[in-house]
């Protein structure tokens, strides 16, 4: 606390300053800018002065529009399939690679790749392994007897193959956590746990599940804050198709500026997708409140 | 606790004689450690197909690309990535990702470093705001801030121009610099502060020779997570930039949608956009997993 008292008046300011102005002007004025353009009917492409006030009328035609309900449903879909197998998957892999592997820094080095490639480079992967005609997958599940199907244009398998590619992709991370999580456990419930003759299963159901439970959580949560921004690997995979199937809200965001070419409408469907977020990072807040303040 | 005749964990297992034990459940142990340890190997290896599908194809010929059956031994060729290089701009593209990458890194390590420390050490009006706001803008998706990051940036003359795109990518990753650099800051001892202020340092001296040699790995951390995003980071690039200053992601989902799918070039381009990722990988491990937890785990 002396410490604090020993540079007073405008210094602090002077420290804190760029930051502040860097973070208001790039991401707090668009977002209320964008509040603002959700009352105006604006064309992309048209000059500013084109564009008319049109109080909530946006609000009421996106309160009706079946594709903005489509892809909150998509995005909802999409998230709870991805992020469930991704904590079920993390966690398995996790208990198995706790303890008296050799080489478990390597594997774990392995595992981190997926999560450091860029989304678009995930999604133009998956979707050559997907590819009808030369795909991995279709030459493997012919193999195993399976007729080849179109999985990218399929109505009921492209979400499949679009939520595979997540899990691809992120099981990594919910698994990295865990390990530390594992790692950084008090040893003495489990020496108690297994002194008193309880099994391999028994220990992990009753003392490390409970004891990870703050980890889970936040891993859980920031999974589907995750989730809910990603919109790349449709970008490339399916463009949100067939028809909208895999239209997350992202997505939708993006098609209604920039291909419908309507701005206002976009900035109201931008305003669901925030308001989802927030309600998601309070919750993140609270829980990982008492792993913050411990720091 | 050694003597205990009881399912112990691996690592104790190891500390002991195994002659000693008569149960003969080391020998079962070790056994299913190596059982394990195999099975890691091959879900390793399983999980890395696509990438490995991905590095391989790009030195294919296109008739071997278009091979019902995969090939998985073949004569590689450089023929993709030299049409990549050479033939489609990919160098400008490549030019203007590693400028945005390095550039917005170095100012999200300054200006987010001085915050944090302002953040740890000082007092000051709207601290607590500061620090919750930070925390709130981490979430905010991208698609959320496209269009009217959009409309402000062609308003200012900001669009289409490697500035306007290291701006807002300072904007986005200033909330996590600032929060594994805050973790690093709190961690440093006050005292070496207090003395350097008895030997007459102002905050600014204290800040660049003392504060930041202390966290580099924080700051290590923290750049490979900035340029991580910089370089990935697509839809916001799509929409900001032109021909010219078009960054890597763009530049192969437009070759990817402009020209049928030719997927020897498209694998070369993926294999050169991801190849940073490979590498701070292996060499930085340990730097990417505290990022990544940074948050989640204490400590």
């Amino acid at each position: 606390m002396g410490h604090q008292r020993l540079f007073r008046g405008v210094t602090p300011y002077l420290f804190i300053a760029p930051a502040v102005a860097i973070l208001a002007f790039t991401c707090l004025y668009p977002v209320i800018k964008g509040f603002e353009l959700s009352f105006y009917s604006w064309s992309l492409g048209t000059p500013i002065a084109s564009r008319k006030y049109v109080g909530w009328e946006n609000f009421a035609w996106a309160w009706q529009d079946p594709a903005l309900f489509n892809s909150i449903k998509v995005t909802l879909v999409f998230t709870a399939c991805s992020v469930l197998a991704e904590l079920f998957l993390g966690l398995a892999i996790a208990f198995l690679l706790e303890k008296g592997i050799r080489g478990i820094a390597f594997f774990r080095t392995i595992f981190i790749i997926p999560i450091m490639i860029a989304p678009v480079v995930v999604g133009l992967l998956w979707r050559y392994l997907f590819d009808a005609n030369f795909g991995l997958i279709n030459y493997l599940t012919q193999l195993a007897g399976f007729e080849p199907k179109i999985w990218l244009g399929t109505p009921g398998l492209a979400m499949p193959a679009v939520i595979v590619t997540d899990i691809w992709q992120w099981t990594p991370f919910m698994f990295i956590l865990f390990l530390a999580g594992l790692q950084s456990l008090p040893s003495d419930p489990v020496e108690a746990a297994e002194v008193d003759g309880a099994t391999g299963w028994q220990v992990i159901r009753h003392v490390k599940i409970p004891l990870l439970a703050p980890v889970i959580w936040v891993a859980v949560i920031l999974r589907i804050i995750d989730a809910f921004r990603s919109l790349e690997v449709m970008f490339i995979m399916t463009f949100g198709g067939p028809g909208r199937e895999t239209e997350v809200l992202s997505l939708n965001i993006y098609k209604t500026a920039f291909m419908s070419q309507r701005l206002g409408l976009a900035a109201v469907n931008a305003i669901f997708l925030l308001a989802f977020i927030l309600v998601l990072s309070v919750a993140f807040l609270i829980i990982a409140r008492p792993t913050l303040s411990k720091r | 606790m050694m003597t205990t005749a009881t399912p112990t964990s691996g690592s104790r297992a190891r500390g002991r004689a195994p002659d000693v034990d008569l149960s003969g459940g080391v020998t079962h142990r070790r056994f299913w450690e190596a059982g394990k340890g195999v099975l890691v190997a091959i879900l390793a290896f399983v999980y890395m197909i696509p990438v490995i599908v991905l590095i391989l194809t790009s030195f294919k010929t296109q008739v071997q690309v278009m091979s019902k059956a995969p090939t998985w031994i073949f004569m590689p060729t450089l023929m993709n990535y030299s049409t990549v290089l050479f033939e489609q701009s990919f160098l400008r593209y490549m030019t203007n990702s590693l400028i945005v990458g390095l550039v917005s890194t170095v100012l999200t390590l300054v200006v987010g470093g001085c915050a944090s420390y302002a953040l740890v050490r000082f007092d000051f009006v709207g601290k607590g705001t500061i620090s919750l706001g930070t925390l709130l803008l981490r979430m905010i998706p991208p698609a959320v801030l496209v269009v009217p990051i959009y409309v402000l940036w062609t308003f200012f003359g900001l669009a289409d121009t490697l500035f306007g795109l290291i701006l807002i990518y300072v904007g986005l990753n200033l909330p996590f610099t600032i929060w594994v650099l805050i973790s690093f800051i709190s961690d440093i001892p006050l005292e070496l502060e207090e003395a350097a202020v008895v030997d007459g340092c102002g905050p600014w001296r204290i800040f660049f020779r003392i504060i930041l040699p202390l966290i580099k790995p924080g700051l290590a951390a923290a750049a490979i997570f900035t340029f991580r995003i910089s370089w990935n980071e697509f839809i916001l690039a799509l929409v900001l930039t032109n021909r010219m200053t078009r960054t890597l992601p763009v530049a192969t989902t437009i070759y990817l949608t402009d020209t049928g799918i030719e997927w020897g070039n498209i694998t070369a381009m993926g294999t050169l956009v991801a190849l940073p990722a490979i590498i701070f990988t292996f060499l930085a491990a340990k730097q990417l997993i505290s990022g990544l937890t940074a948050g989640a785990i204490k400590g």
